[in-house]
């Protein structure tokens, strides 16, 4: 029992770290709610390719989420280019289009199957340890284990050979451009990353709560600190943090591990933005009374 | 004519449904497209869930209006949570719109657990509000959506001129002595409560595209402010009522997800007709 614990914490902290990498670059470049468009939008890759192996553990249904998540993106730029919609409104006509046709694939065609909506909205981490990745007859553990932590070591290494390109083409996307880099290639690569790691990851905690874990860490981590490379550790310690507290207090309290991550790292979020030491509502107020003092002292010396 | 209503009673009282939840949310929508604020109802609709929630597990009623009072109580601490910290740091808004989106979800989703375990209520109740079900909409339901639609387009016909101008300019309206902050608040609550009456025929996952999708269709034929305000209530209340038409023939079609394939037709088709402006500066 113990054991098989200490494997759903595993998963929910690989999950958790899997997802913060890419969001970090998603916030800084402000592009978060693309996170939300393709984690809606990979839905329906999967129904269609489920449709057509039927198979639920095939490996093909990834390649079909990640393409359809590459999809929304590409077709959410094309919208844009028109030029007939801003961003906001282009993502939000896309992504519902996408994943209110996976619903009705599902609803329709695969109801017979463990493929409910459910599921795929909530995720599963409790029953995530019991698949098993089973190889030449052996038991080498659940098999989310090693999806997601090759997930983490595929954007961690997109991260490491591609760091100066990334923060080059988020703080300065036309110089990046001038020197020859290919920013929109580094775009389509991150949505990428985004897309496969939204596939792994929802599977364990729900479709919006990949949300929670993509973007929460890094914006609480950005109050804190300046630095990319500091922000981005201090990312994947909060998203530790809030997965392993967001566990402990599920298990507790008995209720969704998934929905008890992303509300704890809500929580997080919210009191760094309270009390951060700059850029925290309490200090801000501080820093404002503080000056407007200073002020009227000059003003009566004067 | 008794017995046709009697025999096609639910589908009737579907339609008349699924039509006013259009209509109000195409029309609120107009201003969400225009203020680069389309995301703030996807942020807001999924916000609602814990209060629907909460607001069941404290009254033990299925009463709508209860219910969706809690659920705009939420979406507007989201919606407010979300222009707070917009404008107090640096983050990005939609940043933001995603935290507000999917921890208040997350929240939702535990309070979903606890009401399943105390073994409190089908619980279909709060299932129902993911993808929304019209053709389980009693009469009270409609009566109680009808009822706040109209406080809602009465608030849009109170302030029409106040809206649009804080939509279009509101530096210019703040200096022509509006109060843009008052405006922009009472434009949020308005636009919150018309996404909760949305919530069970829609659902919180879907809700958004009924905000933007007939505003958006609707700016590329028009450019008149009221030409684009009915324009929009017609393509959304179209929508509405033949997706929901439809899922209520076909079994096992959900109702949302048909609905907001109905728009996503009108916005392609827009997309390939409509005149293109060339006015770079009219664009949404």
């Amino acid at each position: 029992m113990m054991y098989l614990q200490l494997q759903t914490v595993g998963i929910a902290v690989l999950a958790s770290i899997a997802c913060v990498l890419p969001g970090i670059f998603l916030v800084l470049r402000g592009v978060a709610l693309m996170s939300d468009a393709i984690s809606h939008a990979v839905l329906l890759g999967i129904a269609g390719m489920f449709l057509l192996v039927h198979n639920l553990d095939s490996p093909l249904l990834l390649v079909g989420a990640s393409l359809a998540g590459l999809a929304t993106v590409f077709l959410t730029e094309t919208v844009i280019k028109t030029r007939r919609l801003k961003e906001d409104a282009a993502i939000g006509i896309v992504f519902p289009l996408f994943f209110s046709c996976g619903v009705i694939l599902i609803s329709l065609f695969a109801r017979d199957v463990h493929l409910d909506v459910d599921m795929v909205i909530l995720g599963e981490i409790a029953f995530a340890p019991f698949n098993r990745f089973i190889f030449l007859g052996y038991d080498l553990g659940p098999s989310a284990l090693y999806t997601l932590g090759f997930n983490v070591l595929l954007n961690a290494s997109f991260i490491y050979f591609f760091y100066k390109e990334l923060m080059l083409s988020i703080f300065d996307y036309d110089f990046a451009y001038v020197i020859g880099y290919s920013p929109s290639l580094l775009y389509y690569g991150l949505m990428g990353l985004t897309s496969i790691t939204a596939v792994s990851a929802f599977d364990v905690v729900g479709s919006i709560v990949v949300v929670a874990l993509m973007i929460t860490p890094p914006a609480t981590a950005y109050l804190l600190v300046n630095r990319l490379e500091s922000m981005i550790w201090l990312s994947i310690f909060f998203s530790i943090l809030s997965s392993l507290v967001g566990y402990a207090t599920a298990v507790y309290c008995d209720v969704s591990i998934a929905g008890s991550i992303a509300t704890v790292s809500g929580l997080f979020f919210l009191l760094v933005f309270l009390f951060a030491p700059v850029k925290g509502l309490v200090a801000q107020i501080y820093y404002k009374r503080q000056q407007k003092k200073k002020i009227l002292q000059q003003l009566q010396k004067n | 004519m008794i017995s046709y209503f009697a025999s096609h009673y639910t589908i009737i009282m579907v339609m008349i449904g699924t039509f006013l939840v259009g209509a109000t949310a195409a029309g609120i929508g107009v201003f969400a497209v225009l203020r680069r604020q389309s995301l703030l109802g996807d942020a807001i609709s999924h916000a609602a869930l814990p209060g629907i929630a909460l607001m069941f597990m404290y009254s033990m009623s299925t009463n709508p209006f209860v219910l969706l009072f809690g659920g705009g109580i939420a979406g507007c601490i989201g919606a407010f949570l979300v222009l707070l910290i917009t404008r107090t740091t640096t983050l990005k808004q939609d940043a933001l719109l995603g935290i507000i989106l999917s921890v208040f979800f997350g929240f939702g989703v535990v309070l979903k657990t606890v009401i399943q375990k105390k073994g409190l209520a089908n619980q279909a109740l709060l299932g129902k509000f993911f993808f929304g079900n019209a053709s389980t909409l009693s009469s009270f339901d409609i009566f109680a959506i009808a009822v706040m639609a109209f406080f809602i387009f009465c608030i849009i016909f109170l302030f029409w001129k106040e809206f649009f101008l804080i939509s279009f300019d509101p530096e210019f309206a703040h200096a022509n002595g509006y109060r843009v902050f008052i405006l922009e608040v009472v434009l949020t609550i308005t636009t919150v409560f018309a996404i909760v009456i949305g919530l069970h025929t829609v659902g919180v996952l879907l809700m958004s595209a009924l905000l933007i999708a007939p505003a958006a269709a609707a700016r590329q034929w028009v450019s008149s402010v009221s030409a684009l305000f009915w324009l929009a209530i017609f393509f959304g209340s179209l929508a509405c009522v033949a997706g929901s038409l439809i899922s209520s023939y076909v079994e096992h079609l959900p109702t949302g997800p048909t609905i907001v394939v109905c728009m996503s037709l009108i916005v392609i088709v827009t997309f390939m007709f409509a005149p293109v402006r060339t006015t770079g500066r009219g664009e949404l």
